[in-house]
């Protein structure tokens, strides 16, 4: 949307009652990154547009009755933020316990067991248990595609891979059907994947997904890691030949 | 179109239908169209041609008349019919010259027509929606004439800040100030649209609007792009809502043909295009950033903002959004001046208001009152109470995103302040009442149901927020839900309303907030009935006694 310019002025903010000082027009999870502050995530990655649906990142801003999506909020001049507190870590919690309620993860037989960023996301919060109702849906596993599968199982929406696949690889292979509980990621006009004819076998969409969605096949329980530094590089290059 | 012809064409028109002895005019909006109406006016038609008085008669289809629950309502000269059926033709043409058909007779002095203020619909059920000349005829387009060529874009905007109106498509946001936002964004490319979703359970005053007096639209449009600085406009409406698609696309063509609309309005450097847009019939598409998403073609989900449409809105443009009803409020605020229009309503609310009454009341179908009258008085006086001897109970305004008023409240005046404090909100304008009949746990379950299959799933607080509200009430409502079910269920409802990224999750647990906030009982008498039928099984899981915190 916007491009930081290379003359932007700078401003000041504090995050968690630190002093610190960024360009204009970053927003405070940049910010708050560059300066060793952690603020959870799961959709937001760096090199791909912002989206903001996964709701982790959300601070309080003093002043403001509201809550901001750290992704999607641009640094203000004299911006008071906390990244943390009860009630945002009490929110936090609940999202991703929903996230576990929504599908079927059964992280003891899932190839990305140990290497799971949902999984991984959980520990973090100190989540031990899910108090909302499950839904148990009976979803699809797409193994048509000669080396890559897509579990609808252990899906939770972040939509990594819809963008990854349109603004990176420029195929725009996968997107989404449906709406609420019921939307779903899907290839071309929601057809099997391995009879997709946009889609180039990049495999970007696996490297990016956080959970065991998107696999490579013929991976065991726990056997499947990702790379996703490969993004920002892409853009950069991206950014210096434009 | 040149000035002097708008003037030429309107008395012309006028001369015209004075030249008729009697004019009969026929309901022929969806309401009454779903009883045949059409049928009716081309039979009427018929009995005046074999009665060889077509040129004393002049029979036409018009706009809702509000009263849809007696329709079809047909108004013939200063008699009003209701229940009008094809067979009633012969006696209704009969009337006009000897006495009107007494069975047919619907009253008109009765309040709920003698204590509506007709602003909005002035024109409706009076104007031909399909005749460009019949709505002249009526001041259409008197208002664009005026703006473009005596007024700045400044003083539009100034006069429409001083009118007070606000947005009727929920927030109430002032809408002088979001055009002068619109118009003091850079960018040579600016665009108009209007928001014609209308996607809440229980409404249909846009839809009356667009059906009934289309040119209004066009015309209050066409004054916001001047002011703004626009070239382009859009309006975007529901597929399912056929006939107003019908006719805006002639009301459109008709302008268009007439230079209305096009290049160089009236003679003025003034140029502005409109097109129309089909919205599949998502509810979130009715979110301004989701519904500019559905007209750039992706598909209709919201994103965050700032940046807001005012600045970055369609194809990156700056883009001024306004509803359906805050256009058609345009028009007579530039011919009657704002400080006509500031003296309707309250201090804060300015003007008239359009409600669709629908549920357990006598008089369902459409009414337009000034904003702060009582609550009782549009319930009781208006709306005629509820019918079969039952006790009112309370009313829902705003739709899934509002919440309920219950009977100790009738007395609040309807503004955007008092519903507000209410704990309900004005909405568009949807009231579904409620009898005595109606369990309020039920109700709430109902608009969940709602947010939980509308919910477009982009933020996880609305797609599994909502599920699992629903999951909790149904749980409640039959018999099987526990004091933790019925906490979880209050814990969700904060997280959600502070988490979510668009207005419809945000709101999505008003109607659970205000249910328990003035019916908090009816939902700890399900759960302990279901814990009388099945046992204090989850106390016993858990070995302790679980308090249930009442809401203020
Ligand atoms: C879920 C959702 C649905 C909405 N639906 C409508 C609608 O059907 N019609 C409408 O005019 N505004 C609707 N709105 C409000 C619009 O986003 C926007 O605020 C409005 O069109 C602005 O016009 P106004 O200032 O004239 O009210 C909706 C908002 C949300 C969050
Ligand atoms: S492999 Fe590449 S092209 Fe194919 S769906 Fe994934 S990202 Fe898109
Ligand atoms: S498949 Fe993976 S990357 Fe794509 S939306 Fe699902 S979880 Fe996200
Ligand atoms: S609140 Fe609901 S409708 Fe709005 S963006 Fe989130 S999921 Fe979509
Ligand atoms: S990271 Fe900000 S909403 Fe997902
Ligand atoms: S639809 Fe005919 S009177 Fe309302």
């Amino acid at each position: 949307m916007t491009s930081v310019t290379l003359t932007a002025e700078s401003i000041t903010l504090q995050i968690d009652g630190k002093d610190i000082s960024c360009r204009s027009g970053e927003t405070i999870l940049q910010v708050a990154r560059e300066n060793n502050i952690d603020i959870p995530t799961l959709c937001f990655l760096e090199g791909l547009t912002v989206w903001g649906g996964c709701r982790l990142c959300m601070v309080e801003i003093a002043g403001s009755p509201k809550l901001h999506a750290a992704c999607a909020t641009t640094c203000a001049e004299g911006m008071a933020v906390s990244t943390t507190s009860p009630r945002l870590k009490e929110y936090r919690k609940m999202i991703v316990e929903m996230l576990f309620a929504e599908r079927n993860h059964v992280c003891s037989v899932c190839v990305s067991n140990g290497h799971c960023e949902l999984q991984n996301m959980a520990v973090k919060l100190e989540i031990d248990h899910v108090r909302f109702p499950y839904r148990f849906p009976r979803l699809e596993v797409d193994n048509s595609h000669d080396y890559m599968r897509l579990d609808q199982n252990r899906c939770i929406l972040c939509v990594r891979c819809v963008r990854v696949c349109g603004e990176i690889e420029g195929a725009h292979t996968k997107d989404v059907k449906g709406r609420g509980v019921l939307a779903a990621i899907i290839h071309d006009l929601d057809q099997p994947w391995g009879e997709s004819q946009t889609c180039t076998g990049c495999g970007k969409c696996v490297n990016v997904c956080p959970t065991g969605a998107l696999t490579q096949r013929g991976t065991a329980v726990g056997e499947m890691t990702k790379k996703t530094d490969f993004l920002p590089y892409l853009t950069l290059m991206r950014e210096a030949k434009s | 179109m040149k000035p002097e012809e708008l003037v030429s064409m309107m008395e012309k028109a006028r001369a015209d239908s004075a030249a008729f002895k009697h004019e009969i005019r026929v309901c022929t909006e969806s309401g009454c169209m779903s009883l045949q109406s059409d049928t009716l006016l081309k039979t009427l038609g018929d009995e005046v041609k074999s009665r060889g008085m077509t040129d004393k008669v002049h029979v036409k289809g018009v706009g809702c008349m509000g009263l849809c629950c007696n329709g079809p309502l047909v108004k013939a000269d200063a008699a009003m019919y209701q229940f009008a059926r094809p067979e009633n033709a012969s006696a209704i043409v009969e009337g006009l010259s000897t006495q009107p058909v007494a069975e047919l007779l619907c009253d008109l002095q009765q309040p709920f027509f003698t204590r509506q203020k007709l602003v909005v619909r002035e024109n409706s059920g009076n104007v031909d929606p399909e005749s460009l000349i019949d709505c002249i005829a009526h001041g259409a387009y008197q208002a664009l004439l005026k703006v473009l060529t005596t007024m700045t874009p400044q003083q539009v905007i100034q006069e429409i800040s001083d009118s007070g109106l606000r947005g009727r498509g929920g927030a109430g946001f002032p809408t002088g100030l979001k055009w002068a936002t619109v118009s003091k964004a850079g960018g040579s490319t600016k665009y108009v649209i209007c928001n014609g979703d209308e996607g809440d359970p229980g409404a249909f005053m846009d839809r009356s609007v667009m059906e009934g007096d289309p040119h209004r639209v066009l015309e209050g449009m066409a004054i916001a792009a001047y002011a703004v600085g626009a070239e382009n406009g859009v309006i975007y409406v529901r597929a399912e809502y056929p006939l107003a698609v019908k006719r805006l696309t002639k009301a459109i063509n008709l302008a268009r043909r007439h230079e209305l609309i096009g290049h160089n309005i009236f003679g003025t450097k003034f140029s502005f295009n409109v097109e129309l847009r089909l919205g599949a019939g998502a509810f979130v598409c009715g979110e301004e950033t989701a519904l500019i998403a559905s007209v750039e073609g992706k598909r209709g989900v919201p994103r965050p903002r700032p940046p807001y449409p005012a600045n970055y809105g369609l194809f990156g443009c700056p883009t001024l959004i306004n509803n359906v009803e805050t256009y058609a409020n345009v028009a007579p605020i530039i011919n009657k001046g704002a400080a006509w229009f500031a003296q309707i309503g309250t201090e804060k609310s300015k003007g008239t208001k359009i409600f669709a009454l629908t549920g357990k009341i006598k008089n369902t179908g459409l009414i337009e009152v000034p904003l702060g009258m009582p609550l009782r008085d549009i319930i009781y006086d208006i709306a005629g109470g509820v019918p079969d001897g039952k006790e009112f109970k309370a009313v829902q305004t705003g739709g899934p995103s509002g919440g309920c008023i219950p009977a100790e409240l009738l007395d609040i005046t309807v503004d955007y302040e008092s519903l507000a404090k209410a704990g309900s909100i004005m909405g568009s304008g949807g009231m579904i009442i409620m009898d005595e009949t109606s369990n309020m746990v039920d109700v709430a379950r109902f608009f969940m149901e709602f947010c939980m299959t509308e919910s477009c799933g982009k933020c996880v607080p609305c797609r599994v927020g909502t599920y699992e509200m629903h999951e909790l009430l149904d749980r409640i409502c039959e018999k099987r839900g526990t004091p933790e079910d019925l906490q979880l269920l209050k814990d969700l409802c904060d997280m959600v309303k502070q988490t979510s990224l668009c207005g419809l999750g945000q709101s999505s647990p008003n109607p659970v907030l205000s249910t328990l906030r003035y019916f908090e009982h009816e939902y700890l008498d399900l759960v302990k009935q279901a814990q009388a039928a099945h046992g204090d099984q989850s106390h016993a899981a858990t070995g302790e006694h679980i308090e249930l915190e009442v809401l203020p």
